[in-house]
């Protein structure tokens, strides 16, 4: 019997100039360029401890918010910005409903500590206004009670962001991050497939 | 005084037709304000502490530390909690901090000090023996009914014995059996609570809740104010699901603190607080034997079920036993179990789902045992009168249900005996159905209506949406009785200031709310009609309201709405209309029935489900919003999707502890396991002709049944305890 | 949450210098998807939380001079997905497409996915991970392989089974340029008392990169037994490596299973079954046996055994390139 654990490390080896020939100095280049300017500027780690002040961009706007390291995006949009758009429904993000894109990704905001979002584009629902995937909601009924209806629509809106013309099959299997005990399922799939259809 | 009526179909120009809902754009936008999403400036954050242990003695509760928190302004411990008592459930909650932020709360509730003794644990309410050795269980009544013929009445507990054997001595095909369905939590998204405010020594509560107009009450009650004193605001409520019917304890005390701190305070519970003390369904277990004739008509049925409601005992009520399909010869027996859980709340429909789930299962495994076809079976008993339901014409109506279902299912070609199907690999697929029934009566409504003389209508109700569509429908109710579009009207419910009107449960909602709506608004169109009728210099009661006019009936003379309400002077027209349960009325009844069908896969090798084709079939009286009914038998499939495959209470035998309370264990159906769902509302004029009946309950009902017998169709094997699990499925295959 | 520090290294070096050497005192923060439920619910209460997600050096996928690939630990789950260089590692794709939930993939990082803590909900409820009540609790979703030691969770990386099979490395960097490379075979250990963590790491260090090896002409499969949709845990999974010889004859296998022991599984008796052998589905059948052969369930989870062993069948199925005959 072969030792999966000797065999591994046999196999590949890695050594500290490998690694550094490759990944390190190129990771550390190509992942620069894409960091602002401002990330950049602030190079030495400041330690934050107790209350302090920051600015968000939220919607397109700065806003700033007074937050501990310990206070989540979701607390400071819903307590401090009045927006409740995004839900608290789990702690843990496994409900989906307080998703937000930050820079253009969905994610669930009450995972996400407020000072993590600083630098970062915050969009929430409220700033969606009349977007299709809304309509096509309120036009399939995709809404009963509504409360997981704001963390279903921005995950509509992400996946057919990337995936414009996405197929019955892949929505029903891109939109599982989200629940809804009210059971709106079937119409938020044909809500789906009518944008999809419609382009946009 | 007007009659009260419907327009005929034809006549109907915005009943029966689809809307899209009133309050759809505020719900997609983030716009529509919850409980959980009034902030009051100034407002303190409670957070509770929860019971650790499910059943003990509290031997000290020390706050001191907790008052002393950076941020917390009152620590409240409840009655309850008193060093001393005895706490029945885990989660239950001892102490509330409120502080200036969430945060601040928590770290309050962190530093309570909390000493139990530990007292002897019961929750294995599957388990006769266990219950019984652990004197939990009481009895849950029951009932015999046997034909009888003259010389039959001698000794009663006699006769029954031997009757019930010679019943079954001449059955052709006799089950026994055992079913079983868990309990589950109703998991309202948004979970209970409040944001309370004094204002001038009166109370003003935000509450998430299915009865705006009866909660002023609970609220009154407890803090000894009159109801008066008492304002109750829902806009939006995120689920109830008939768990959210009173301001509960924890309502109160955000008021009492409130009262003292002289601040608003908002108090929501955490979501396992939610799963753990806010809501459940109590489980059901069930030993049976039954016997048939050749064709599977029910000859006698002999049943004992047993579950928990909680602490108190409860269970399934035994006068819904056996459920729909109800030989003339039965025997049920019900035993209650009382269980270190928290007391049950009513459920989507409450003991129909697990009477269902018990009962139409058993009825399937005639079919399997005889190698028929189970429509064959569900529909022969039909023919022989083993009916139970509360529809007038039930018999008739699940026939021609079960036929419109089959052609949507295609029955016919995609039936095969139990377990005789073709397996693609390790995967079989299997046909289901079940039946069920309920009452639906329009509940207690009164409204106001307002007409101006700019010719607006607005409503005014004590009632709540919770997402059923009742202001659509009452837009509806009303555009229709103008002549206007739903949009000219306008709609306010959720304040208990309002006319009062029942709580939203037992599908009594869109039937209430018809009632009243419609009522005040033939009353007013009748004093518009009198002003009108000088104006066309025709008889008021030759007036119709249509398309935005008033108007001489089958002539051209009219003048336009707002013209007509400006023949009202300077006063708005108010007028109120109430309903009382019960009252006669062709506008609303009660009583239908509904028949679903599924279509699964099951891989035998890992016992996982899927549905892949779910039709449910249902009557509901006249359709106000066949959009928004329809919505409600899609979410009623849903959750019975859930219910039938996912979700259960999983409590650890040992310490009695809800395991699974938090969304991450506490597993529901997400969106990609729902399969095609199929809704088809079946109105003939028999049935549109019965007025509005509420449909919010009956398609919650037969979706476990439907698919635990699609289940055992495929294998050929009863997988018996609902959820259907994999281990479960595993289990049975294993056992067969 | 207990109220703690929070700061934003740039560098790998100031990672360091930011984590304490005692245990419990700070935590790394990638995607938070795990870490901040465990911080609310008060399981984990570091002083320090050190947020690793704005080091670049973190967040490329490379492909190495030798051909392999290193991949950023703070780099997220749908990056990984997306990115070309890892097609040729389909086990890895399929156990991350298995999260079904966009927002986890976008927010969840490799490293974070590798290093979250056990699913077990003694530990969630505020147990400990040792909890002895498991033995004869609610175990149905405990461990059935490995638990005759205190440990009896099961570790929940769904994608640390497809690194194993793929003889995958991790780079650890600790204090004083300390850096060192482990197999991920070797990075799970089962803690034997409470506070020990589920790996080997020591609270001053981090993963960097995972690291890996070049694929050279072996195939790989992921197969997971789920209950349902959603990024709910699967019941059993399993990956499989395999190195065939030009005839279709297994040279080498490597066979891991997940989510039924305390540490990814795995199976030499499955990978000894295979070799020399031709797959077909009665030799993965076999090999899924051997898998179970010493599994030892607990009160309440019999049926894993089942399930685990038919995940081994499948992965194999699959890596082999035959359908699986279920979902
Ligand atoms: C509801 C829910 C469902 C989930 N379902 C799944 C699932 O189905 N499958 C699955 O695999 N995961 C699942 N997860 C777990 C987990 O959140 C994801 O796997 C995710 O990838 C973790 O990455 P993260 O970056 O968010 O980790 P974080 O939460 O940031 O960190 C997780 C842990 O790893 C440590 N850590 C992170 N990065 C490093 C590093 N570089 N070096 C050392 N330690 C590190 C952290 O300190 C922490 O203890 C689920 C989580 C939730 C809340
Ligand atoms: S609409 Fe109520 S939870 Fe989804």
């Amino acid at each position: 019997m072969t030792d999966l654990k000797n065999k591994a490390a046999r196999k590949s080896g890695f050594n500290r100039r490998d690694f550094f020939r490759g990944s390190g100095a190129i990771a550390a280049a190509t992942a620069l360029q894409t960091q602002t300017a401002e990330a950049i500027q602030n190079q030495s780690p400041r330690v934050i401890s107790g209350e302090t002040s920051i600015s968000l961009n939220v919607n397109g706007k700065d806003h700033q918010v007074k937050v501990a390291p310990n206070t989540t995006l979701l607390d400071a949009l819903r307590y401090q910005l009045d927006l409740t758009g995004a839900k608290p429904v789990s702690s843990d993000g496994s409900s989906g409903a307080s998703t937000v894109f930050v820079d253009g990704k969905p994610m669930t905001a009450s995972t996400i500590l407020a000072l993590q979002a600083v630098g970062k584009k915050i969009e929430t629902v409220e700033s969606l206004g009349a977007d299709a995937v809304q309509k096509a909601f309120v036009k399939h009924d995709a809404e009963q009670c509504g409360f997981c209806t704001p963390g279903f629509v921005m995950a509509v809106r992400s996946l057919l962001d990337k995936k414009p013309n996405a197929s019955k099959e892949e929505i029903r299997g891109g939109l599982n991050g989200n629940i809804c005990r009210c059971g709106t399922y079937a119409n938020i799939v044909e809500a789906a497939i009518s944008v999809a259809k419609g382009g946009n | 005084m007007a009659v009260y009526s419907w327009p005929s179909r034809e006549a109907t120009a915005v009943i029966g037709k689809e809307y899209d809902r009133l309050d759809g754009l505020a719900k997609v936008t983030g716009a529509a304000k919850y409980t959980y999403d009034v902030n009051l400036k100034n407002q303190l954050v409670a957070v509770a502490l929860g019971c650790p242990h499910a059943h003990c003695k509290i031997t000290k509760l020390d706050v001191a530390a907790a008052e002393k928190t950076p941020g917390v302004v009152a620590v409240h411990i409840f009655e309850h909690a008193a060093v001393g008592s005895e706490v029945q459930w885990q989660g239950e909650l001892l102490a509330v901090v409120a502080a200036e932020s969430e945060a601040a709360a928590r770290a309050g509730v962190d530093t309570i000090k909390l000493e139990f003794e530990e007292l002897d644990v019961f929750t294995e309410d599957e388990n006769l023996d266990a219950a019984e050795k652990a004197e939990r269980t009481g009895k849950g009544g029951g009932k015999t009914e046997l034909e009888r013929e003259p010389g039959d009445d001698d000794d009663e507990d006699e006769f029954i014995e031997q009757e019930i054997a010679r019943l079954f001595k001449a059955s052709k095909y006799v089950v026994e059996g055992y079913y079983g369905i868990d309990a589950i939590t109703h998991c309202c998204l948004e979970p209970h609570g409040s944001t309370v405010e004094w204002k001038d020594g009166k109370l003003v509560a935000y509450l998430s809740t299915q009865n705006v107009s009866g909660t002023d009450e609970g609220f009154a009650r407890d803090l000894k104010l009159t109801s008066d004193d008492v304002e109750v605001k829902c806009d939006y409520i995120g689920g109830g699901f008939g768990s959210k019917f009173a301001p509960d304890y924890w309502a109160v005390a955000a008021a009492k603190i409130s009262k003292e701190t002289g601040r608003p305070v908002k108090f929501l519970l955490s979501r396992d607080q939610e799963l753990k003390i806010a809501g459940n369904r109590p489980s059901g277990y069930m030993r049976v034997r039954l016997g048939a004739d050749e064709n599977g008509v029910l000859t006698i049925w002999d049943s004992h079920h047993w579950g928990t409601a909680g602490y108190k005992g409860g269970g399934v009520s035994q006068t819904v036993m056996p459920y729909v399909i109800r030989p003339k010869n039965y025997r049920r027996i019900a035993t209650t179990i009382k269980s270190n859980t928290a007391q049950s709340r009513a459920w989507r429909a409450p003991n129909h789902p697990q009477a269902c789930a018990m009962s139409q299962t058993a009825i399937d495994d005639v079919a399997a045992k005889m190698g028929a076809n189970s429509y064959d079976v569900f529909a022969a008993n039909l023919r022989a009168g083993n009916v139970d339901s509360q529809h007038p014409d039930a018999a008739n109506t699940y026939l021609a249900e079960m036929a419109r279902g089959a052609a949507l299912i295609d029955w016919k070609a995609n039936w095969h005996a139990h377990g005789k199907g073709k397996s693609r690999g390790s995967i079989v697929d299997g046909l289901g159905m079940a039946l069920h029934t309920w009452g639906g009566t329009a509940n207690n409504s009164d409204c106001r209506l307002k007409i101006s003389p700019d010719g607006g209508v607005e409503s005014f109700c004590g009632s709540q949406d919770l997402g059923t569509g009742t202001r659509t429908v009452i837009a509806q109710v009303l555009a229709e009785t103008f002549g206007l579009g739903i949009r000219d009207v306008r709609v306010n419910v959720g304040s208990s200031k309002y006319p009062a009107s029942g709580a939203s449960g037992g599908s009594t909602t869109v039937g209430g709310v018809s009632e009243s709506h419609r009522r005040a608004g033939q009353d007013a169109l009748e004093k518009i009609f009198e002003l009108a009728a000088k104006e066309l210099g025709a008889a008021a009661n030759s007036l119709e309201a249509v398309g935005g006019k008033v108007r001489v009936k089958g002539t051209d003379k009219a003048i336009s709405w707002k013209k007509a309400c400006t023949l009202l002077g300077l006063k708005p027209l108010e007028v109120t209309a109430s309903y009382k349960r019960g009252d006669q009325s062709t506008l609303s009844s009660s009583g239908v029935c509904g028949v679903q069908m599924a279509h699964v896969e099951v891989d035998k090798e890992t016992g996982v489900i899927k549905v892949k084709k779910f039709v449910a079939v249902q009557d509901q009286g006249l359709v106000i919003n066949p959009k928004t009914c329809k919505s409600q038998i899609y979410g009623a499939m849903i959750m019975g999707i859930a219910a039938a495959l996912y979700e259960r209470r999983i409590t650890d035998p040992k310490s009695g502890a809800f395991v699974n309370a938090e969304l991450a264990d506490y597993k529901l159906a997400r969106l990609g396991d729902v399969g095609d769902l199929v809704v088809d509302l079946y109105e003939p004029e028999s049935e549109r002709s019965r007025g509005v009946i509420g449909n919010g309950e009956p398609p919650a009902i037969s979706p476990k049944a439907a698919i635990a017998n699609a289940v055992a169709n495929a294998l050929g094997v009863r997988v018996p305890v609902i959820p259907l699990t994999p281990k479960r499925v595993l289990d049975a295959l294993a056992k067969a | 949450m207990k109220a703690f520090e929070y700061a934003s290294p740039r560098t790998e070096a100031e990672i360091v210098d930011l984590l304490s050497a005692e245990p419990g005192k700070t935590e790394i923060l990638a995607g938070g998807t795990d870490l901040v439920g465990l911080m609310k619910k008060m399981i984990v209460t570091p002083d320090r939380v050190v947020n690793i997600m704005d080091v670049p050096t973190l967040r490329s996928i490379d492909e190495l001079p030798d051909g392999s690939v290193s991949i950023g630990a703070a780099v997220t789950l749908d990056d990984v997905l997306a990115h070309p260089y890892i097609d040729i590692y389909p086990a890895i794709k399929q156990a991350i497409r298995g999260i079904s939930s966009m927002q986890l993939q976008a927010q969840g990082t490799l490293g974070g996915e590798v290093c979250q803590r056990p699913r077990c909900w003694f530990y969630r409820n505020g147990d400990g991970l040792l909890s002895p009540d498991v033995a004869e609790g609610a175990n149905e979703f405990h461990a059935i392989l490995g638990n005759s030691g205190p440990a009896k969770f099961v570790n929940s990386s769904r994608i640390a089974p497809a690194l194993i099979a793929l003889d995958a490395q991790l780079r650890v960097v600790g204090p004083e340029e300390d850096e060192q490379f482990v197999p991920v075979a070797a990075f799970f250990r089962s803690p034997h008392r409470e506070g020990q963590r589920e790996h080997v790491l020591e609270p001053n260090q981090f993963v960097s990169h995972i690291l890996l090896p070049p694929i050279e002409g072996r195939t790989c499969a992921t197969y997971e037994v789920r209950h349902g949709e959603g990024p709910d845990y699967p019941l059993a999974a399993a990956a499989a490596a395999l190195q065939f010889d030009g005839f279709g004859i297994v040279r080498d296998a490597n066979v891991v299973l997940g989510q039924v022991a305390p540490m990814p599984w795995i199976s030499q008796e499955a990978a000894d079954v295979l070799r020399g052998r031709k797959v077909d589905e009665a030799l993965a059948e076999t090999a899924g046996q051997a898998a179970v052969s010493r599994a030892t369930p607990l009160s309440q989870n019999e049926f894993k055994v089942q399930l685990a062993k038919v995940a081994v069948k499948r992965a194999i199925l699959l890596a082999a390139g035959y359908e699986t005959g279920g979902f």
